[in-house]
């Protein structure tokens, strides 16, 4: 291959059928996953070594079944297969196939082909192949239809070192279209190739086609493919129609020759077995139920270990880094900004880890799908679709990528639900915070002997969520109106054991982006917090210690007493104090103080920052103290009744309003992008928060 | 009994594709390998009777009853 130094291999294969197995195994840790241009599509690159003198440049296209996409995210694949000028045009498609649903899976082929890109065909499940009596003829078909083809076994990594061979020979292939598109309309792709200087016939005819979705035409080259398919009377419709039918028909051509199926049934025994109970009337929606209550009770069993460690490992290292470093504001600012800052970052990773593990090995699996396939009809009730339980589960782990998943969603409406009510549901970010408060005011009892009180409490939080989010996708059903259908051909795949490799991959990847990408906002706001919490207006910080001596000069206060009235003092008069003050008249009817308030404007921008923000609070002057952040909660005191601060009533109305509450900028943003606007992020933002101040306002003024 | 559709067959009956009666669905469903001539399988429901899952071209799909209805069978 001569085409470039780095040259560049797309991969393209339908949903399901080992594609990203196959990326996996050509990149390793070597990828990156980011957005298309102008699009929120997760783009996944990387980067492969195909012998010691060349590097490949590998991008995962978003599976598909055909060139005609039907959501979003699709539409990728046509774009930057269709249009020569796009950075991300490969030098090689590399087609990956189920080879067990053979026919299905070559139709995309087919197309690919016909856009006169050089291509590699991967059979890959030979395994599954070999099993069922099926044989196919890999050189037999190579011949026929003139491309490399390579059998392979992603899952065990069988066959990827014969598909690098085949990258680094020269791919100069004879290029015959498999489906005539210029028998059917010859005009009008004579039009289109004077017009465009476009050479092949098949680029032209999806041009015609297409025009709509293709992003490198201008309004104006638009209105001229218009003019030409009215005037040559290119029927699309009925076009497509006979292009799929003249397509199987090569297809079953190749097949007679290539392929023998000598079986009479595929084996698929077990997902038969399987789907009867998965999807039995009974069953099927108790293990639902079951696995979900599963994934909570993990978490909540195997992350507060690891949580507490962290936890207490930040702690202890800011108490010695502050006895080993002289005074000052630079060792305040590492001690009590930087480090707790860092803490409250690192303290995710293993939420966020298990519930990505548990999210990933239910697609892995395809228990997914059967989710949808249970679900679709009770979620068509509320203005959703099967599908949107995908992002409503997801949403439990992170808003951002659950939105993203949205784009399968077909119909507008729905979609536009989905996006609406998925932050409602409960995300990782809102997870230390419930588990912070949680401890403080649920016990820490075992009822029944097995169902721990705590993580029962944690999952009537996220069961809060979702009753939030079902009702509101009603509402919205029953205001907006749309005459688009709604449809769910969707492929039920076979039970397949998770790829632990992809697993493991799919922890790494959402953790480390995790890490850097929330990690910036979070240490930023912590590093501003200090210096808000730690300077104040005027010298009064300064003469703190005077003030509070004349103050209370008439009574006998011990050293410690003294010590913490001015500690509170200073903290009172800080910027961060002031600020806090100044909305204390309004979250006050929620039996909110200034302090928390505090950590409720710091959250808008990320809920996250909570936990940051109590333990930087909490620890301005007071690091020498050994507790964790939960101790200092527990034993902060409201001054006016003399009574625990994070009382029951306190306790339950803040983790109700952390519950509704649209606190995270990122998620706005994501949704600006998917609904090209600000209108619904802004209604998200005043739909949400208003709930939550309503909510909490209620839930305090009842119980206290 | 002239126009039965995939949403007449009873749970393990199969019946052969004839034509489509949508010609938007069609679209996708002839992309998805629902061919005219193809057998087609109905393999069981939902628990609350809808969406269905059929066999068709090798592998397992599934769809809404009023879309089943779309697609006739002889």
């Amino acid at each position: 291959m001569s085409h470039s130094d780095t040259p560049k291999i797309a991969l393209v294969g339908n949903p399901n059928s080992g594609k990203s197995s196959l990326f996996n195994h050509l990149t390793g840790l070597n990828q990156k996953i980011g957005n298309f241009p102008g699009v929120t599509v997760d783009k996944k690159t990387g980067y492969c070594k195909l012998d010691d003198h060349t590097r490949a440049k590998i991008i995962d296209l978003p599976g598909t079944y055909s060139i005609y996409p039907n959501s979003t995210d699709e539409k990728i694949v046509y774009d930057i297969l269709g249009n020569k000028a796009d950075p991300l045009h490969p030098d090689v498609v590399v087609v990956i196939v189920d080879a067990s649903n053979f026919k299905r899976n070559l139709l995309l082929f087919t197309q690919i082909h016909d856009l006169n890109i050089p291509c590699i065909l991967v059979l890959n499940m030979m395994d599954i192949v070999e099993k069922t009596g099926l044989a196919i003829d890999a050189d037999k078909l190579s011949s026929e239809l003139g491309v490399p083809v390579i059998p392979m076994k992603a899952r065990q990594g069988k066959g990827i070192d014969v598909l690098k061979r085949a990258l680094l020979e020269n791919l100069e292939q004879h290029f015959h279209p498999i489906f005539n598109a210029y028998e059917l309309a010859p005009d009008a792709i004579d039009a289109v190739k004077k017009t465009f200087s476009v050479n092949d016939d098949y680029v032209a005819y999806q041009m015609l086609q297409q025009y709509r979705i293709n992003s490198f035409l201008t309004e104006n080259e638009k209105n001229l493919i218009i003019d030409i398919t009215e005037k040559h009377q290119f029927n699309r419709d009925e076009l497509r129609r006979k292009e799929t039918l003249e397509r199987y028909a090569a297809i079953n051509h190749f097949i007679d020759g290539a392929v023998k199926e000598t079986f009479t049934q595929l084996p698929k025994r077990w997902t038969q077995k399987l789907d009867r109970v998965f999807t039995h009337k009974i069953w099927g929606y108790l293990i639902f139920l079951f696995i979900l209550f599963m994934i909570f009770q993990s978490i909540f069993a195997w992350a507060t270990v690891p949580m507490d460690l962290i936890d207490l490992t930040f702690s202890e290292l800011s108490v010695y880094l502050k006895s080993q470093l002289p005074e000052g504001a630079l060792t305040g600012l590492l001690t009590e900004g930087i480090i707790p800052g860092i803490g409250g970052i690192v303290i995710f990773i293993p939420q966020i880890a298990i519930l990505f593990a548990f999210i990933s090995i239910l697609e892995e699996t395809g228990y997914m799908s059967r989710v949808v396939f249970l679900m679709d009809k009770i979620m068509r009730k509320f203005g959703l679709n099967g599908k949107s339980v995908v992002p409503l589960i997801s949403g439990v782990a992170c808003a951002i990528p659950a939105i993203m998943a949205t784009r399968t969603i077909e119909n507008w409406k729905e979609r536009l639900i989905t996006i609406f009510v998925t932050p409602l549901m409960s995300c990782s970010a809102r997870l230390p915070v419930y588990t912070i408060l949680i401890a403080l005011i649920i016990p820490e009892k075992t009822i029944g002997g097995i169902f721990n009180l705590q993580g029962l409490a944690l999952m009537g939080m996220y069961l809060l969520g979702f009753v939030a989010a079902i009702v509101s996708a009603l509402i919205m059903r029953l205001i907006l109106k749309t005459k688009e259908r709604s449809f769910l051909v969707m492929e039920l795949p076979t039970y397949k054991m998770p790829r632990w490799k992809n697993v493991g991959l799919t922890m790494y990847e959402k953790s480390k982006t995790f890490v850097f990408e929330a990690g910036k906002i979070i240490l930023a706001i912590s590093i501003v917090l200090w210096v808000l919490a730690s300077y104040g207006p005027g010298n009064k910080l300064e003469n703190a210690e005077e003030i509070i001596a004349q103050t209370y000069s008439q009574e006998n206060l011990s050293q410690e007493e003294f010590k913490n009235k001015i500690e509170s003092f200073k903290l009172e008069n800080s910027y961060a104090g002031i600020f806090g003050k100044a909305i204390e008249p309004v979250i006050m009817p929620l039996g909110y103080d200034w302090k928390i308030g505090i950590a409720l404007i710091t959250s808008f921008a990320a809920r996250e920052v909570f936990v940051g923000t109590m333990a930087t609070i909490y620890s301005i002057g007071n690091v020498e103290d050994e507790s964790t952040i939960k101790n200092r909660m527990r034993n902060e005191v409201n001054p006016e009744t003399g009574k625990k601060r994070y009382d029951f009533a306190t306790g339950l109305s803040l983790l109700v309003f952390y519950a509704f509450a649209m606190q995270c900028m990122s998620t706005m943003a994501i949704v600006f992008r998917e609904t090209n606007g600000w209108k619904w992020p802004l209604l998200q933002l005043f739909y949400m928060t208003g709930l939550a101040y309503v909510s909490a306002l209620i839930i305090y003024q009842t119980l206290s | 009994m002239n126009l039965r559709s995939v949403a007449d067959l009873t749970p393990g009956e199969s019946g052969i594709i004839n034509g489509f009666m949508d010609d938007t669905l069609s679209l996708k469903l002839l992309e998805m390998g629902c061919l005219p001539g193809q057998p087609i399988k109905f393999n069981f429901a939902a628990p609350l009777g809808d969406p269905i899952c059929v066999s068709v071209a090798g592998y397992n799909l599934s769809l809404r009853l009023d879309e089943a209805i779309t697609i006739s069978i002889q």
